[in-house]
């Protein structure tokens, strides 16, 4: 199934081509992770369709998926 | 002994005094709130002779401890009528602190025909002189002229064209440590209570001031040395903030269905990544700018900058996340260059651009110019340079006074101050502070977003009520503690995660002077200082039915995550601390 994968700051250059992954169903976040080779502990904050989710939960078709470093501002 | 300087505008009498009794042992906000607490008649006009303006470095500003170089600048303000603290950056506040001011407080105010003023305040004593050159000019011509008069080393602060005729959206700029007037105190109109004394600008030369000595030297030494630890160690202090800016957040906030749209349309903006941090950073490299500075000597945080345009001039400092924010998708702008010209115009011209940029909102509400013109807002701003112009003095004058011009009635403010660059239904912890926070809308007096967004010192859910009162709370306490303290604020995501830096701060303070204070009056203090603000805004009027969102949150569903801000008058008091 394909979701819709984005990758940003220091992470940006991990960011599939076109920002669309293909992935197995029963797919989680840290399969994401795995697929694009990002070192697990680089990532601060995963969002699956704009909320915060754990690595472990399983991945919808077309589901929208944010991955971060630790960031802040204001 | 830390001096408390008292000018009289009207007479230009200078009076000196050491802080004791009610004032001894404060600083920053906790001496701007409480000098107005105890010196400000509620109900006066703020533009009234009664009203005063304190400024006010922090407790350990002017110390070799990193990130303490911040400054409260205090009042009633003249857009909310609340009290006030707004916190600037750049290198006054730090030359304030080795001339060991602790407090200046402008009183009185001269006939409305009286010529501007500056006061110049060195080791020899203050003067007050006219430059009557620099009246009427923009904060850039007329703080490159006040340095060829009092020389490169001096720190200013001054007003512009909006703080001179009194706008209610106007900001008191400050200089960088590059010269640059683009450090603002923006919030809460300040700019025109100084401009109602008529001072144009205050100049400070700290050159060869003793500054004062910390008391215990090895103490201060080590706890300062682990403090810049905490900070550099942090992923966002050390990393993040200086690697792209406050900007990085805009992607965060927009994945996260909270970046305002449109004028709180929408929680997500289809053109985010034209306005993002790493866009900002991108345009900089090319262009030959600066990714990264600090606002003040001894920051570790740089998370400022150095804007240029197309042609590789200077456009811009101190271009923060709200501003691009306000002018950005606020406004439906995507051109990064637009956004940064009406923050240079903004800083120019004195203005809050948080402020500015949801006013510029209620025109295109209005229709006085389009969604996504920046050239039609850079053209609206320039109005307000000329005192004459009817437009420009609307715009001049903030969101709620705008939209009562114009007739609009989506109008995003609390107690007449603007919402920042998160919608409080899809950030409920922010929402809070918003409505509750003694000073009109302000991100900064609680930031929740930490906990509901950014995951830094824990998790709240920001689409649910639960734990999102208590949050607030707890950071509006701990938030004015850190402004007591001349610290800025974005220590706070390195403390909210460190387990020994409550202490350590309790430590700088303690080896600072020579006096055992803990990490519990840390929490003291912050409830002391919202004390005297929550106390002063109920004398001057302001209830329970100020504490709200605007209807419009209540009733319309926030895309992505349809969410609607469902709190009631009674659970939003809860964030309050007790008077």
């Amino acid at each position: 199934m394909k979701i819709q994968v984005t990758c940003f700051a220091t992470l940006a250059r991990y960011s599939p081509q076109g920002g669309v992954l293909e992935v197995n169903p029963g797919a989680t976040p840290q399969d994401v992770l795995d697929l694009l080779a990002i070192p697990g502990n680089e990532v601060k904050i995963v969002f699956v369709n704009g909320q915060n989710s754990g690595r472990d939960v399983l991945l919808q078709e077309n589901d929208r998926v944010g991955i971060f470093p630790a960031i802040g501002g204001g | 002994m830390a001096r408390l300087l008292r000018i009289n505008t009207r007479t230009k009498k200078v009076t000196e005094d050491t802080l004791a009794g009610d004032y001894a042992g404060l600083g920053g906000r906790g001496l701007t709130s409480r000098i107005v607490r105890k010196e400000v008649p509620p109900t006066c006009h703020p533009l009234s002779a009664a009203n005063k303006l304190i400024v006010a470095p922090g407790l350990l500003t002017g110390t070799t401890a990193a990130n303490t170089g911040r400054l409260s600048v205090g009042g009633k303000s003249p857009l909310t009528g609340t009290i006030k603290e707004s916190n600037a950056g750049g290198t006054f506040s730090q030359k304030l602190a080795r001339l060991d001011i602790m407090g200046l407080v402008l009183e009185d105010k001269p006939d409305p025909d009286a010529a501007f003023q500056v006061i110049f305040i060195s080791k020899n004593g203050v003067q007050l002189t006219e430059v009557p050159e620099i009246s009427g000019l923009g904060t850039y011509d007329a703080s490159t002229k006040l340095f060829e008069k009092f020389g490169s080393k001096v720190g200013i602060m001054v007003i512009g064209p909006a703080g001179e005729n009194s706008r209610l959206a106007s900001s008191i700029q400050f200089t960088d440590p590059k010269g640059n007037p683009s450090r603002a105190a923006g919030r809460g109109g300040l700019g025109a209570l100084m401009g109602s004394k008529k001072i144009k600008a205050i100049v400070i030369d700290s050159q060869d001031a003793k500054a004062p000595e910390v008391a215990d030297k090895e103490a201060f030494k080590a706890a300062a040395k682990r403090w810049a630890e905490i900070l550099v160690s942090h992923p966002v202090t050390g990393q993040g903030l200086p690697s792209y800016g406050t900007s990085i957040l805009i992607n965060i906030i927009n994945e996260a269905g909270t970046l305002p749209t449109k004028n709180f349309r929408d929680g997500r903006f289809d053109k985010a990544a034209d306005i993002s941090g790493e866009k900002m950073v991108e345009l900089i490299n090319q262009r030959k700018g600066v990714a990264k500075e600090g606002c003040h000597a001894g920051c570790v945080i740089q998370c400022s900058q150095k804007y240029c345009d197309e042609n590789g001039q200077y456009l811009t400092s101190g271009f923060e996340y709200e501003t691009v924010w306000a002018f950005g998708s606020n406004l439906l702008i995507s051109n990064m260059d637009h956004i940064a010209h009406l923050d240079r115009l903004c800083d120019d011209l004195g203005l809050d651009t948080i402020e500015t940029g949801t006013t510029v909102a209620m025109a295109m509400e209005a229709g006085v110019i389009p969604w996504g013109d920046g050239l039609a807002a850079i053209d609206l701003l320039k109005r307000i340079y000329d005192p004459k112009d009817y437009l420009g003095a609307i715009i001049g004058n903030g969101t709620a006074f705008t939209a009562e011009a114009f007739g609009v009635d989506r109008v995003p403010v609390v107690k007449k101050q603007s919402l920042p660059a998160y919608d409080p239904r899809a950030a409920k912890g922010v929402g809070v502070t918003y409505a509750t926070t003694p000073m009109g809308a302000d991100h900064t007096a609680g930031y929740a977003i930490c906990q509901n967004i950014l995951k830094v010192g824990g998790d709240i859910d920001p689409l649910g009520k639960q734990g999102n009162v208590e949050v607030s709370k707890n950071l509006q306490i701990a938030t004015a503690a850190v402004d007591a303290t001349g610290f800025c604020l974005f220590v706070a995501f390195a403390v909210l995660d460190t387990d020994d830096a409550l202490d350590t701060i309790a430590k700088l303070i303690s080896s600072r002077f020579g006096i055992s204070f803990t990490a519990d009056d840390i929490g003291k203090t912050g409830i002391e200082i919202l004390k005297d603000e929550y106390s002063f805004n109920r004398d001057a009027g302001f209830t329970k039915a100020h504490d709200q969102l605007p209807d419009f949150f209540i009733q319309e569903e926030l895309p992505p995550h349809k969410v609607k801000w469902d709190f009631t008058v009674d659970e939003l008091q809860k964030a309050k601390v007790e008077i």
